[in-house]
């Protein structure tokens, strides 16, 4: 029953918790503004994705990951060995956790951030090379959309009375 | 065989299983 309580029910409670904030995060940070601003275009480009909504989500989107790792990384401070080389027990569930967000954070900005800029224009690019990069930025974005599961799923299983009800240890 | 990422729901049926299958391997590393 703990299980489904505290391991189960916080890893919905929190992946919920991301949606709704997330969503929440992106109406008022991004699309208010952009759409707004794509209004005021004149003469009216058309682009109100491309032009101002994908941009200034972009923006948020990769600064949110580097400071979610950065913070993530200062939280562990002197402990970030025995969670990312797995050398304490009590540390393995965060250190799992901590390798799915650093290859969340590699696939943000090495890959889906340089194609984005492809795709959107922001540096010149061929028709051919654009389609590859728009696959490109789709797998790395659907790679951190299942990844971010079992990332969450450990994040919130790995401290306390948490990972006692879901590690037994 | 078609990549299970191209679909949302195959998306997110990989991450469950991914989850399942990591938390059978943080338990067998941390001594069962």
């Amino acid at each position: 029953m703990e299980f489904l309580q505290y391991g189960i029910g916080r890893w919905v409670h929190i992946m919920a918790g991301v949606m709704w904030v997330g969503l929440l995060y992106y109406f008022n940070f991004v699309q208010v503004d952009a759409l707004k601003a794509a209004a005021a275009d004149n003469p009216p480009s058309g682009g109100g994705i491309t032009k101002h909504v994908a941009p200034r989500a972009l923006f948020f989107f990769r600064y949110a990951a580097l400071v979610t790792v950065l913070m993530g990384l200062w939280i562990l401070g002197g402990k970030a060995d025995d969670a990312l080389l797995f050398k304490e027990r009590a540390y393995v569930p965060i250190g799992i956790g901590a390798w799915l967000g650093l290859i969340m954070f590699f696939n943000v900005w090495a890959l889906i951030w340089p194609n984005q800029k492809k795709i959107l224009g922001i540096v010149t690019a061929t028709d051919e090379e654009k389609a590859k990069a728009r696959r490109v930025a789709f797998l790395a974005s659907r790679i951190n959309t299942a990844l971010s599961m079992p990332m969450l799923f450990f994040m919130v299983a790995s401290g306390g009375l948490f990972r006692r009800a879901v590690f037994g240890a | 065989m078609k990549n299970p990422l191209d679909s949302l729901w195959g998306t997110v049926i990989t991450g469950l299983v991914l989850t399942v299958v990591l938390y059978y391997l943080a338990r067998a590393m941390m001594g069962g």
